[in-house]
């Protein structure tokens, strides 16, 4: 918990939930009668309301992204490093929104949420959610807090694609497109690994078809395993090694670890941990497992999966920005393996086969996939650089 | 505004898409954007120099020139600028092929090796030539192609290429009659505009 409010925080924020009547179709065809949202906001909102900013988060985020629930918390919201008066996202200028995606579990209408037409659990009957989805959604929530235009959306992996739709589908209500550690689809490998987090959790014997709450349960262990392998293809061999090789005993050169240091001390001989690295990932999944619904992590990952804009478009990505209408920002980090610097680049490459206007910088970090989280200090300067530019376009 | 600048921006079409190869902190983007309308977008490679784009509102790519310019469509510019940096790639010739594809014409700015200055530094000291201008030894210096203006003619006879304008001026980007008259000995710098010549016209 925080002794006291750092001051470049947003300080103790509250979730709104704002309720939609108005029926929303989704990609699939399937139909949602009415749905919620769960919102923060941090800053204010202008007189012309120009300066608001929407964040878009990834497969396992919500709308939490900056400040403290309560002085107990023991974290901030998941991108506190880039969100708070002083920070790249200042919120002396600006008016930031974050939202719970549809389908996730953190108080906007998902799985966990009680269907109205059965007045049960959606559980497994949630419809699957796509990208398109969620920006339509955002749209309306857009509409509801009477703001035309975004001085920018921004989001990072799954939440990079968001941003990349919202240039689609409402090129007239984006100013500028902020996009992170993304991709333009998802490649045959991370497919392949998202398959792996929805076997394991499928696969586990308290998921019941998705039914568990119905058993008192939950796929823990499943759960558990899907957050293991995620977490491995969010970070960099370099990062592992640097963070499991402190080198305490009998390999002193942190080089020559590899990131190799071990729980106790000494091998066990046995198939229990062993390494620090096992201990960790037990401890991630752990967590995750108590926090995250696994139908909502079913319908992420869906998501991601599906994801892919040129479909439209004769699988010709520049041809789906032919309208959009904004400035654009995309960053790549090096050691990403799951959207390497060359996926960010074929995006980079479709914007300016369509005659954009797109800049794009290649991050040096040790960080892999999650250095988008991260305050990497070239990230976090070319950040505040960028916005302190969409600041002056919107005071002016 | 740098001098060599000046000269170039006379040869920028209001209005029309600009793409300079290595950037720097965007300075000519800028005035090209405030004072001739211009589309622009950079490419560089220095962190520091891309956050100055950033901050002056000017788009920026953080690319190698020396990977090529694969991921731009072919004329999908009006103009392609390279300014004191032909020098320090690593396939001149290559970067030069590709500056005519992306670009209906194309700028670029070197330091000519066959200025006076340089030569009297071989003949009568025996070294590598070093300047305020060119403050580098031999070893640390990015510049690894250097030419002449005379080596740059036959470069562009060779390949194929239209020269719409060459001008030569000092290190301060004077234009004077006598170095006019002998280009590559007198001249410092050395500024050419140029398009992709004629098919069958070598």
């Amino acid at each position: 918990m925080p002794d006291f409010l750092p001051e470049n925080s947003v300080g103790i924020v509250k979730p709104e939930l704002f309720h939609f009547d108005e029926p929303l179709t989704l990609r699939s065809g399937k139909v949602l009668k009415s749905y919620d949202l769960m919102v923060e906001t941090y800053g204010e909102l202008n007189a012309d309301r120009s300066n608001a900013i929407l964040i878009c988060h990834a497969l396992s985020g919500d709308h939490h992204a900056a400040g403290y629930h309560s002085m107990a918390d023991k974290k901030p919201g998941w991108w506190d490093v880039c969100i708070g008066p002083g920070k790249p996202i200042d919120t002396r200028h600006f008016f930031v929104v974050s939202l719970n995606n549809l389908g996730g579990c953190a108080g906007s209408t998902g799985p966990a949420s009680i269907n109205p037409d059965t007045g049960t659990w959606y559980g497994p009957d949630f419809p699957v959610v796509t990208v398109r989805d969620w920006v339509h959604s955002q749209a309306r929530l857009a509409d509801r807090l009477g703001i035309q235009q975004w001085a920018a959306v921004v989001g990072g992996s799954l939440g990079g694609m968001q941003v990349m739709r919202w240039s689609i589908s409402y090129p007239e209500r984006v100013r500028h497109a902020i996009m992170l550690a993304v991709a333009p689809k998802l490649s045959a490998q991370n497919i392949a690994f998202n398959e792996v987090a929805r076997q394991s959790i499928t696969g586990d014997p308290d998921f019941h078809a998705g039914r568990y709450r119905d058993h008192g349960v939950i796929p823990k262990k499943g759960l558990m395993l899907a957050r293991m392998v995620g977490h491995i293809t969010y970070l960099s061999d370099s990062a592992m090694r640097e963070k499991f090789g402190k080198a305490t005993q009998e390999i002193k050169e942190a080089s020559l670890n590899l990131g190799r240091d071990l729980r106790a001390g000494k091998l066990s001989f046995g198939f229990d941990v062993d390494f620090q690295v096992e201990s960790y990932l037990h401890y991630q999944g752990e967590r995750f497992s108590e926090t995250f619904d696994a139908n909502s992590y079913l319908l992420m990952t869906k998501a991601l999966d599906y994801f892919d804009p040129s479909v439209d478009y004769d699988g010709d990505l520049s041809k789906a920005f032919a309208n959009s209408n904004c400035r654009f920002l995309l960053v790549s980090y090096s050691t990403d393996w799951r959207f390497p610097p060359a996926r960010t680049q074929e995006i980079v490459t479709a914007l300016l086969k369509a005659g954009k206007q797109v800049s794009y910088l290649d991050i040096e970090a040790d960080e892999g996939h999650d250095a988008f989280l991260l305050p990497v200090p070239r990230y976090m300067q070319a950040m505040t650089t960028y916005l302190n530019r969409v600041k002056q376009e919107v005071q002016s | 505004m740098r001098a060599d600048l000046e000269i170039i921006q006379k040869w920028i079409k209001p209005g029309s898409r600009v793409l300079d190869l290595g950037c720097g902190d965007g300075s000519l983007l800028g005035y090209l954007r405030d004072n001739k309308q211009t589309i622009g977008i950079g490419l560089e490679i220095d962190d520091t120099k891309i956050d100055s784009c950033l901050g002056k509102g000017i788009d920026v790519i953080q690319q190698d020139l020396n990977k090529g310019l694969g991921n731009f469509v072919s004329q999908s510019f009006d103009t392609v600028l390279l300014t004191q940096t032909l020098q320090a790639v690593h396939y001149p010739d290559m970067l030069v092929e590709e500056m005519l594809r992306v670009g209906k014409n194309c700028i670029v700015t070197f330091p000519n090796f066959g200025n006076w200055k340089s030569r009297a530094h071989i003949a009568f000291k025996g070294r590598m030539p070093v300047s305020d201008f060119m403050p580098y030894q031999w070893y640390d210096t990015p510049n690894i192609h250097f030419c002449t203006v005379r080596d740059f003619d036959d470069f562009c006879r060779h390949k194929n290429i239209n020269v719409i304008t060459r001008t030569v001026v000092d290190n301060k980007h004077r234009d004077s009659a006598v170095i006019r008259a002998f280009p590559n000995l007198l001249s410092e710098i050395a500024i050419y505009h140029f398009s992709r010549g004629q098919q069958g016209n070598p």
